[in-house]
């Protein structure tokens, strides 16, 4: 299984996906730079979080037209398995590749905070059984509103996309939704780092349970591995 | 910072002939008395200025002597006291410790860290910009301080700050509060560098002169170290980064002046920052400084942007330096040489590159999509020549500017009625009764000064990078360090309590200094080196001055006592107001090491039954206390005595102790005394602990030095029950008092209750209304309203 | 050519800033205010005519670019010459 995280210009958060894939589920990584007009050879694409562009214009909004977000659109469509964090996630929303859109937290302050959060029963790997009902995972955003209008809310719900609600809505998003996936169930995104929740002095080591999950949509093998 | 000199007369230059006309009609102007003095220069120091170039100046000219001696930049009222600092480690370092670059040779200082790697840390000041525009003074401060890491060749992986504002009552102070913080969160989170920690206090003193000390600390190889300095005649000399403009023009001349009413108009001399182009710049300037023997030097442009960094390179190198303007990237049309000259424009290097090499880095700023121009080479002439458009604009010697600025020597002398404050005794102030104790201990806690500082860093990104340990909230921050092979952990803390500097200023330098030991001990951490920013008023004034020479002279002496190498620093002069001068704050920062990630300790109770241990007896002192201030009204007494030798023994007790598995957790004592720590290891971020306490054995005393007296080399630790007998053992070969003084409690988290008997009355606080004022004191003075918290 | 496209939230998007900037501006003593909504103005300078064609074009990329239609509407003025 080999894994690549994307770089933009200001995403800060590779280095910290990269070492969840690397260090913590031991698995080859690679860094996959804007430029690149293919994702190569890769098994899952991981948008990192960060300030893409500076968060010029909107989160997200520049990064979807660099050459890599043409090969990561034809990579899901394709069925590959892509994973946007923080940064990552508004950037695969603003490409389209997942509903909604994420604008400021309602407080219109940055938070920084460990935050626990309900698991939904999203998939068959994703959900409550694999993951235990509650798990905690550090947040660092100043734009994880998750927006929606009322049908792609009533889509969402119907088709179990959510896969993590906030327990204490630290950003007023509708529905407490914290992540979601696409409908095929190969795209995920989520405001949440699991690459902040992984070395043993971390506020928790969920962070392993959840990138486990998200591999396991498409290599169920993952989940029989240990370390 | 240049190192320092003795003041010797110039030998006057042969007269030389007059430069050709300024490209801008506008610079041809006559320089007249009124004009020098505008500059901030002093008849004397023009003089100078005409002796040493052999005629008059051109108005470019006199701008660049106007920065580069202006207190912010040369240091010339304080460089004569920080050579009382040591700069180097006189014990032992095979296996960390050692200075390799010192104090003043560099833009920041770096220390050996074991196995080939090294960090380079730094604190330094934006407290002017900071007072007239908050947000983007903060925020340009925490991007000045990242360049001047990363110039060195180190990645930046932590920040920290020191910020001290008025009472938090205010909506001026509320105002600057929202700004600084948000400033430093918007810089320090989009660059990617978590804000780890730091110190705030509220003090009437600041009104209206906040202070802003940002630190940063970053890691790199021995042999990655960089130096500004221009070497090698016929070298290309690059200019990376941002374009310029005409931001904050002028802006080290105007951190020299004090704060009057004009200030609100001088709005424009601040910068605008952008921590998005100080992202992709950080990434460039690695990736260059990666490649062997591209990079011969570098330097940010801070203050006095490209001036400073060409004159001090030139200076560094013992060489010249000769640049085209027309070639540096402007982002407006028609500036001027006096304009290009003195901008303040942010996220911009200057790098001396090997002749040969320069299409290696044009393709690596390419490749991050930023400019690299080249602007000019260095030469052999020891001088810094400007052109514009072909034409000589500015023709300097280089040391001139920097080695052989003015330096002078103040005059201290201690302020009327200082020594009678420090008598003062509380004998005619009536003690605490168990209610007056009730309601001090609530009032206490929910003073911003102490209380709960999260809605501050809830708002920085304190964990991207992965490597946060010990988290906002306790004693010190601890961060795991990726280098090589190995993980190291360092810790780190600020510390400054301004009220004892104003009333003992050598007393309360040895106090910030011991008690940023004494945080690190209790995080387990063995010191390595400091930074100090010394914060003051005018120095013209001999009460200030007497001030800083004091405050200088304790840290100096502490760093000695301790072997602790100062890296570097920075000086912040002139922080008054018509209402008068600041509480002197020299800022310390220290940094230390944690061998074994076993060993990292927090402050926080985490089991029933957890013996509660107070190291340091109680001696009874209230001057310069938190209690005596916000209870009585009173700013008074002398600072609380402070014994280097009996710290010592306490760090190493505590250490020894912490390496045993003894110490569940450990808290040092400090604004609002005994009662204060006991609460705050109490509010622990899991759950709220319950305590009783039992202080009859301190005798019949003042109740209220006991409880909320601040005296130093004090430590309360949470002991299991069996490890305490050793625990006394050791504190008894130490000559450290210790005594039991109560136990966490048992109960559940919502019916937890601190019990404190005394020799004349019990006092009881239900925890949950403790812990609520202190959480959400600053949360509730900050509330926008119809605004989501 | 001088266009200045307007980028606005979406009437049933909620807005935070627009509401923390109507509050501020009550505590300033403005009366009567009914509601406030913030926007942006993005100014574009192209050398060209005004044609079918370049609207089309310019509407492409305010629906791309300028503005994501999911939470925001947007409209352009093309002020006289």
């Amino acid at each position: 299984m080999k894994v690549a995280v994307v770089q933009f210009p200001g995403s800060n958060c590779d280095q910290d996906a990269y070492h969840l894939y690397a260090s913590g589920l031991r698995l080859p990584t690679r860094y996959l730079w804007h430029k690149e007009t293919s994702v190569g050879e890769a098994d899952l694409v991981v948008v990192p979080g960060g300030f893409s562009y500076g968060d010029y214009l909107r989160c997200g909004a520049i990064a979807r037209f660099s050459p890599v977000m043409a090969a990561v659109r034809d990579f899901a469509a394709a069925g590959g398995l892509v994973f946007g964090v923080c940064n990552g996630f508004q950037i695969l929303c603003e490409a389209g590749l997942l509903p909604g859109a994420l604008i400021r937290n309602a407080s219109l302050e940055y938070r920084c905070l460990t935050s626990e959060l309900k698991v939904e029963a999203s998939t068959e790997t994703f959900n409550p059984r694999a993951l235990g009902a509650a798990i905690r995972l550090p947040i660092g955003h100043g734009e994880g509103n998750f927006r929606i209008d009322e049908a792609g809310l009533a889509r969402l719900e119907a088709n179990h996309q959510v896969l993590v609600r906030y327990a204490d809505n630290p950003n007023g998003s509708l529905g407490d939704i914290a992540g979601i996936r696409n409908e095929a169930g190969n795209v995920f995104g989520m405001m949440p780092h699991p690459d902040r929740a992984f070395e043993r002095f971390h506020p928790s080591q969920d962070g392993l349970a959840v990138a486990r999950a998200v591999l396991a949509a498409r290599f169920p093998e993952v989940l029989r591995r240990t370390g | 910072m240049p190192p320092a000199a003795p003041s010797a007369p110039v030998p006057p230059a042969a007269p030389a002939p007059a430069l050709p006309p300024n490209p801008d009609p506008v610079l041809n102007q006559a320089i007249t008395p009124a004009l020098v003095k505008r500059h901030g220069l002093l008849p004397d120091e023009y003089a100078v200025i005409t002796r040493t170039l052999g005629r008059e100046p051109s108005l470019t000219e006199l701008g660049i002597f106007s920065v580069m001696w202006s207190e912010h930049c040369s240091y010339k009222n304080t460089r004569v006291l920080l050579k009382g600092f040591p700069t180097e480690k006189k014990g032992p370092t095979e296996k960390f410790g050692r200075v390799l670059v010192k104090a003043g040779e560099e833009n920041a200082g770096i220390i050996d860290v074991g196995d080939g790697w090294a960090i380079a840390f730094k604190i330094e000041s934006h407290n002017h910009p900071s007072a007239i525009e908050p947000f983007e003074g903060a925020a340009t401060g925490v991007g000045g301080i990242i360049r001047d890491i990363f110039t060195m060749g180190a990645r930046p992986v932590l920040l920290t700050n020191s910020l001290r504002f008025g009472e938090l009552r205010s909506p001026a102070t509320k105002r600057l509060l929202r700004g600084v913080v948000s400033g430093i969160a918007h810089y320090g989170n989009c660059v990617g560098v978590p804000t780890v920690g730091g110190d705030v206090y509220f003090d009437r003193s600041y009104e209206g002169n906040p202070l802003v000390n940002a630190l940063c600390l970053g890691t790199l190889r021995h042999d990655q170290i960089r130096r500004g300095k221009a070497t090698g005649v016929g070298n290309p000399v690059f200019y990376v980064g941002a374009s310029t403009g005409r931001d904050g023009l002028g802006g080290a001349a105007f951190a020299s002046k004090e704060l009057s009413a004009e200030s609100a108009a001088d709005r424009p001399a601040v910068q605008k920052g952008d921590p998005f182009m100080e992202k992709l710049l950080i990434e460039a300037c690695l990736e260059m400084m990666a490649v062997p023997g591209l990079v011969v030097g570098i330097q940010d442009m801070g203050a006095a942007g490209l001036t400073c960094s060409t004159c001090e390179t030139a200076s560094r190198g013992g060489a010249g330096i000769e640049i085209e303007l027309d070639r540096v990237p402007q982002r407006e049309p028609g500036m001027n040489s006096y304009e290009i000259m003195l901008s303040e424009s942010q996220e911009r290097m200057l790098v001396i590159v090997q002749r040969g090499r320069e299409r290696e880095i044009e393709d690596i700023f390419l490749k991050w999509d930023l400019h690299a121009a080249n602007i000019g080479e260095v030469t052999a002439t020891g001088r810094m020549v400007v052109r514009q458009h072909g034409i000589v604009v500015a023709d300097i010697p280089a040391p001139a500017l920097t080695d052989e600025a003015p330096l002078y020597r103040r005059e201290g002398r201690e302020a009327p009625g200082a020594a009678a404050l420090r008598a003062w005794s509380p004998s005619q102030l009536p003690d605490l009764d168990q209610r007056g104790t009730h309601s001090a201990l609530l009032r206490l806690l929910a003073h911003p000064t102490i209380a709960s500082k999260r809605w501050i860093y809830r708002q920085y990104d304190h964990m991207v990078q992965h490597g946060t340990v010990v988290l906002p909230g306790s004693d010190a921050a601890v961060v795991r360090l990726r280098l090589g092979e190995r993980d190291r952990f360092i810790a780190i803390s600020n510390d400054c309590n301004g009220r004892y500097c104003f009333l003992n200023p050598h007393r309360g330098a040895l106090i910030a200094m011991v008690e940023c030991l004494r945080n690190l001990a209790c995080a387990g951490a063995r010191p390595l080196a400091m930074t100090d920013n010394l914060n003051f008023g005018n120095p013209y004034k001999p009460e200030n001055f007497h001030q800083l020479q004091e405050c200088v002279r304790g840290l100096a002496e502490a760093c000695r006592h301790f072997d602790l190498p100062v890296v570097g620093g920075n000086v912040s002069l002139y922080n008054e107001s018509p209402e008068g001068a600041i509480d002197p704050t020299p800022t310390v920062a220290v940094v230390g090491l944690i061998e074994d990630e076993r060993h990292v300790t927090r402050q926080f109770a985490s089991a029933a039954d957890q013996q509660l241990v107070l190291l340091g007896g109680a001696p009874a002192e209230l001057g310069g206390s938190q209690f005596l201030g916000l209870i009585h009204g009173l700013k008074t007494g002398d600072a609380p005595a402070v014994d280097l030798a009996a710290e010592q023994r306490l760090q190493d007790l505590l250490l020894a102790q912490i390496a045993a598995g003894r110490v569940a957790a450990a808290h040092d004592l400090s604004e609002g005394g005994l009662l204060v720590a006991v609460s705050e290891m109490l509010f622990s971020p899991a759950r709220t602990w319950g305590a009783r306490l039992d202080l009859t054995g301190f005798g019949a005393g003042r109740c209220d030095a006991l409880l909320f007296g601040e005296s130093q080399g004090r430590v309360v630790l949470a002991v299991q029950p069996g490890d305490v007998a050793a625990v006394q053992a050791a504190a008894a070969a130490a000559g450290i008092p210790a005594h039991v003084i109560g136990a966490v409690g048992g109960e559940a988290a919502d019916k937890a209750t601190l019990t404190v008997r005394t020799a004349r009355f019990e006092a009881a606080w239900a925890m949950a209304d403790l812990r609520r004022g202190w959480e959400t004191s600053i949360e509730e003075a900050m509330r926008r309203p119809g605004l989501a918290l | 050519m001088k266009i200045n496209v307007f980028v606005t939230p979406k009437k049933n998007v909620l807005d935070p800033q627009g509401a923390a900037v109507g509050h501020a501006l009550e505590s300033l003593g403005f009366r009567g205010l009914k509601g406030t909504r913030v926007g942006k103005l993005i100014e574009l300078e192209v050398d060209g005519a005004d044609t079918p064609e370049f609207r089309a074009r310019l509407d492409q990329v305010c629906r791309d670019l300028l503005s994501n239609p999911v939470i925001e509407d947007f409209r352009y003025e093309i002020p006289p010459q």
